[in-house]
């Protein structure tokens, strides 16, 4: 009977071995998972309407996208995440064909097929000089001239043939000492103009042709500048001088350099506020910032300046637009008490506008922060115009006619933090008749399914059963659900602004943009932090929605001042929001709850004040009465420095202010700075769950998990070697592993790996960590996993001690009980350089885990467990693989069929975040970067519940078919014993 | 596994026998600036299609990465690629390409004689003569549906299943036959006895019949 068992568990090993990829059939893409595509913030846009076609807009984002978008629905033709340090500075047009982009700082110059988004050329441009860079492709109508592209980059003026990429010549002016701020090109002179000082302003003519330096020219101002200059026209320059209290006029018609001066009182009555030159470049004109209100000012032939117009409550220009060979149009918009009006009007006539109208734009989608306008001609031939709007939300909106034609969401590219909530209970159950009525349909889907899995169905019934399957009104319903798979992923991004996804289809459920984060007089660059859960009703206030807490800041210092807001989770109304009068270093979530249920939050200062959140006296209650147990830590990366703390008393103030808590430092730990640098440092999830304590080896030996939520891991690497890969020698690197106990400071566990650097990436989950590093000897990435256990409770599988009763199982567990710690560790290469790593968490925490590995390629794969295992030897005996023990291999497998993003990519990948369902065999997994992905895995397979794909039509027949069986085997039985009686 | 990397190896071995670039490993110190280098380099992604739904080798979403992600590069369409300003020191270079996998390469950027690159791949350790990446196998993100067949029933637990209950059923009998015609009553009378409940005991209305 033993080795029958034996024989059947080894067989069930078998079939789960060879299941160790979680697969995904093609035809199951979009089942449970969605994935959103997104470019991020638009910093540059250029239109590409021509009359054949398709129309088009070219941006470039603050994620450094470079993209092509239709301009009939705004989605992506074609796209390019560049590297993190490849910002793009400039993007335009050349040839008609080709679409240039300057980035890294003016050093890369790349050409992009228009229509497919092909790489055509790329130039390396050299120089020595940081400098501002400025890409200037001249606006020939005649196409079959061969456009020269105009760089100025790195210090030096480049020209390169727009069909090649090859540079033509180079002029440096790195010697020079000129802050170049304007190229001007003429058919053989090229005019370089810039400021040397502040007060000198020069221009230097190039030749065309060769690159040859004509002549320069300067004009010493009597007074320093202030700002950016701007160019009006050809040869006529403003700029503020230092004081901002007069506009000056340089004009360089001739090569002669003359200047006006004008006071800016004179232009406008009141003149009190700063002014400022906004940079939209309209041709003989400029727009003066004062206050909120905008001075136009037109700049004569003769360089006199004539105040057109003054606009109040602007928000935006837009750069100026040829529509024909004389005339050039703008547009602005203006707030108008809750609506917004846009305007087109024409430079050079300024009483007749082209375009007024009227829109309604969400409130929550903040200001208008860059317009950009691109003209069509109606069928009465006369002039349309389109408008493409960047939002304060980083949002971007077509109107066209007074119309929005399309939004994208593109604020969802830079997600900063995530949390999950539970989406609303059921109230009324399902009603009988629904059921009946839709049985027909049920069964109907299900003969379908069955033709599927039989390979019988025709191809319309294919499509008909995919769109069955996808449609499925289950997954995206607005209430929770048993199995746990619909929630509301709520995201904060970095624009301040939070979104509440379905975890069903990905949609937006609702979006709110705090109103303490608005860009304001005091809040000039609001940045969302963190987002956490602040209220999770499931016991006594389960009448009450769940409300989060979000925390931002208005800079990205950590000074400046910062605002907390409560959000409610099913509507995304703001309930509250505070104006915090101390800084934010650290949240820490407490794990207690007042009577409402709320989570109680401890903020960390700058100042080395924790202040204690929410501000009730119940709180203080419960923080008093757990004062004595609550400890964190800090790390000091400049300094080496990790540090425990425990509160300690209230505040000294001169306001006595019960909320506010000093405290104490506990430990230390001083890594030497000469060898050691802090790269890296993971800590487990609070919320983890761990179902058991023990592990049971092969030979019936217990370990007993070391398992401490205060428990951290730190990577350090020696100071020469912190750096990027290529920058060390392996003998001048190595990575030191720590494991710390944060309330007493022990070190636990430490290691050295010789020969190896940074990046680290780790995860941290039950008593195990997994990280990945690079070793500089084999020249591969490489993964290792270090193990804890607990030795002081080994002895308790002693079954005498039991039945005399030493054993200490009963004692209570505590930091400051030293137990003996045991580590084992094991380390393997992994191909890929990695992103992000992350753990599979489930309810309970009885599935065996899965890895899941953010990708160079931005791909997430999901590694079992079971491979980064210490106990796996090179040849492991019958026992140890029953118990599923994998033989040893020095690296690890890449199964492609484990990518849960299958052959999706999620472009600039930054973080996983995994959540429990309430299904113990599943979890839910979202990928985020400038793509979102959603999906739910089971890594040791659905074991608890039928899959997707499960044919209740077959079973069904399966039953007809046996219960006709039984009976006419019933009927043959009957016969032959008939037949026996008469024998 | 064995036999196909040697078959790979083989294929990729003509494969460069019958490449007639020029040397794409070309490398110079730039000028201008001294301590740039400049890396070179092709990637090739054959048509393997072998399998029918093999994707078509799109050369627009190949990104080539510098040092796990200090530098991004993109391909030309003649599938080039360089990294310009690189200086000297080892190097990783990785291909992303959605369905292939490629090996990381590992570069040598030498200090000392200006103009020399050396190339490996670090999965293998297989040296490039050329600096010409190609994948080393295809990816597959999907599960291939098997066509519906009797085996693959046949093979299911399930099926498994009622295979055994098949061969009791139809299999025993004839082997009950084979018996001694004695020995079979004595073992039925024995059963009997012992009381254990026959199917057509537990059918109702079959009580009658004992």
């Amino acid at each position: 009977m033993a080795m029958a068992i034996r024989v059947f568990l080894s067989f069930l090993l078998f079939l789960s071995l060879t299941n160790l990829a979680s697969s995904l059939y093609e035809d199951q893409v979009g089942l449970m998972d969605w994935h959103q595509q997104y470019i991020g913030k638009v910093k540059h846009a250029v239109f590409h309407t021509q009359k054949t076609g398709r129309k088009r807009v070219l941006v470039s984002t603050e994620e450094n996208v470079v993209a092509s978008l239709d301009l009939r629905h705004g989605e992506i033709f074609w796209r390019h995440v560049l590297g993190t340090n490849d910002v793009v500075d400039g993007i335009d047009i050349a040839l008609g064909k080709y679409v240039i982009t300057l980035s890294s700082d003016g050093s890369i110059l790349r050409a992009w097929n228009l229509p497919d988004g092909q790489m055509v050329w790329e130039s390396s441009l050299q120089g020595s000089k940081e400098s501002k860079s400025i890409l200037n492709i001249p606006k020939n109508l005649k196409a079959d001239k061969d456009d020269l592209i105009l760089v100025f980059g790195k210090g030096c003026l480049h020209a390169i043939s727009g069909i090649d990429g090859e540079v033509l010549w180079r002029k440096d002016f790195a010697s020079e000492s000129i802050e170049v701020s304007h190229i001007i090109q003429s058919p053989e002179v090229i005019y370089v103009a810039g400021f040397v000082g502040s007060s000198k302003f020069y221009v230097y003519e190039v030749n065309a042709k060769s690159g040859e330096l004509l002549k320069n020219n300067h004009v010493a101002l009597p007074f320093a500048t202030s700002g950016e200059s701007l160019s009006v026209s050809g040869d006529k320059f403003v700029v503020l001088d230092d004081v901002r209290s007069k506009i000056v006029t340089i004009d360089i018609n001739n090569g002669n350099i003359n200047y006006n001066q004008k006071q800016v009182s004179d232009l406008i009555k009141d003149s009190s506020g700063q002014a400022v030159i906004l940079p939209s470049k309209l041709p003989g004109l400029f727009a003066l910032k004062i206050n909120s209100q905008v001075l136009l000012i037109k700049v004569t032939n003769e360089g006199e300046l004539v105040a057109l117009d003054q606009i109040d409550n602007t928000a935006a220009f837009s750069n100026a637009l040829s529509i024909s060979e004389d005339q050039h149009v703008f547009a602005f918009v203006q707030y108008e008490d809750n609506k917004i009006q846009l305007s087109v009007k024409d430079v050079n006539d300024w009483n007749g506008a082209l375009l007024k109208e009227n829109l309604v734009i969400d409130h929550q989608r903040g200001n208008i922060e860059k317009i950009f306008i691109n003209n069509y001609v109606r069928t009465d031939r006369s002039h349309g115009f389109r408008a493409l709007m960047v939002m304060e939300d980083h949002s971007l909106l077509l109107v066209q006619q007074g119309e929005i034609v399309w939004s994208r969401e593109d604020g969802l590219a830079s997600v900063v933090d995530v949390t999950t909530s539970e989406l609303p209970v059921e109230k009324e159950g399902v009603s009988v008749a629904k059921v009946e009525q839709n049985l027909f349909e049920w069964l109907k889907g299900h003969v379908l399914k069955l033709k599927g899995t039989l390979m019988i169905a025709s191809a319309e019934e294919k499509i008909a059963i995919q769109k069955l399957r996808l449609r499925s009104s289950e997954k995206s319903k607005m209430t929770r659900d048993h199995n746990g798979f619909r929630k509301l992923l709520i995201v904060l991004t970095r624009a301040g602004k939070v979104f509440a996804l379905h975890t069903g289809d990905g949609r937006i459920v609702w979006s709110t943009t705090l109103h303490a984060l608005r860009k304001s007089e005091d809040c000039e660059h609001p940045v969302g932090l963190n987002i956490y859960q602040w209220q999770v009703p499931h016991h006594h206030a389960l009448d009450e929605n769940p409300s989060l807490l979000v925390i931002g800041r208005c800079g990205p210092s950590v000074t400046a001042p910062t605002v907390i807001s409560f959000l409610d989770a099913y509507t995304g109304k703001e309930l509250n929001s505070l104006s915090l009068a101390h800084t934010v270093a650290r949240v820490i979530p407490l794990p207690y709850t007042d009577s409402t249920e709320q989570r109680l939050h401890l903020i960390i200062d700058v100042n080395k004040h924790a202040y204690l959140y929410p501000r009730t006296p119940e709180a203080i209650e419960i923080l008093k009465r757990e004062f004595s147990n609550i400890y964190w830590y800090s790390v000091e990366t400049d300094n080496g420095v990790i540090r425990g703390h425990a509160l300690k008393s209230n505040c000294i103030h001169e306001i006595v202010d019960e909320y506010c808590f000093v405290f104490r430092d506990l430990w230390s730990i001083v890594f030497p700075s000469e060898s050691e640098k802090i790269i890296a440092t993971v800590t487990r999830k609070s919320n983890e769950v761990v179902h058991t304590q023990a592990k049971v080896m092969t030979d019936h030996d217990v370990m007993y998990k070391y398992i401490s939520k205060n428990i951290l891991f730190v990577a350090n690497a020696a100071p020469k070697a912190s750096g990027e890969i290529g920058t060390a020698t392996p003998e001048e690197a190595t990575l030191v592993i720590y494991i710390i106990d944060t309330v007493t400071g022990r070190i636990l566990h430490r290691m050295t790996h010789h020969g190896c650097q940074g990046p680290v990436h780790a995860v941290f989950s039950e008593n195990w960590v997994v990280y990945h590093y690079f070793n500089l000897r084999a020249h591969r990435h490489e993964m290792s996993v270090i193990e804890v256990y607990d030795q002081s409770r080994a002895d308790n599988k002693d079954i005498w001690k039991f039945v005399l009763g030493k054993h200490n199982l009963t004692s209570p567990i505590s930091s400051y009980y030293r137990p003996e710690i045991s580590a084992k560790s094991q380390s393997y290469f992994f191909t890929h350089s990695v992103k992000a790593i992350e753990v599979t968490s489930t309810a309970k925490g009885i599935t065996s885990k899965q890895l899941l590995i953010g990708t160079i390629g931005d791909q997430v794969l999901a590694l079992d467990k079971r491979f980064l295992d210490p106990r796996r030897t090179l040849n492991p005996s019958q026992a140890e693989k029953e118990e599923g023990i994998i033989p040893l291999t020095d690296s690890l497998p890449i199964i492609s069929q484990s990518y849960i993003t299958h052959s999706l990519k999620v472009e600039g990948l930054r973080g996983i975040v995994t959540v429990p369902a309430k299904l113990e065999s599943t979890s839910l997994v979202f990928a985020y970067g400038v793509d979102l992905f959603f999906t739910q895995i089971a890594p040791s397979r659905t074991y608890d519940s039928l899959t997707e794909d499960f044919s209740y039509a077959l079973l069904l027949l399966t039953i007809v078919a046996l219960v006709a069986a039984l009976f006419v085997t019933y009927v043959l039985s009957e016969r032959k014993d008939l037949e026996e009686k008469w024998r | 596994m064995a036999s196909f990397t040697k078959s790979l190896f083989l294929f990729l071995f003509i494969q460069f026998c019958f490449s007639i670039l020029p040397s794409s490993f070309a490398q110079s110190p730039t000028p201008g600036s001294s301590d740039g280098y400049t890396i070179y380099g092709r990637v090739k992604i054959p048509s393997f299609g072998t399998k029918e739904f093999s994707l078509p080798a799109k050369v627009s979403n190949v990104k080539v990465i510098l040092n796990g992600g200090q530098r991004v590069s993109f391909l030309r369409p003649d599938g080039y690629f360089s990294f310009h300003n690189v200086p000297a020191g080892t190097h990783l270079i990785e291909v992303v390409a959605k369905g292939y996998f490629f090996s990381p390469v590992r570069v040598d950027v030498s200090a000392r004689n200006p103009g020399k690159i050396q190339a490996a791949l670090t999965e293998n350790r297989r040296g490039l003569s050329e600096f010409v990446l190609e994948p080393l196998k295809e990816e597959q993100y999907y599960e291939i549906r098997e066509p519906f067949s009797i085996m693959s029933i046949v093979k299911s637990p399930m099926g498994l299943m009622m295979g055994f209950m098949l061969i009791v059923v139809f299999l025993m009998p004839k082997l009950m036959e084979n018996m001694d015609p004695e020995e079979m009553k004595r073992a039925q009378e024995e059963m009997r006895n012992q009381g254990v409940p026959s199917l057509a005991s537990l059918l109702p209305g079959a009580a009658r019949s004992n």
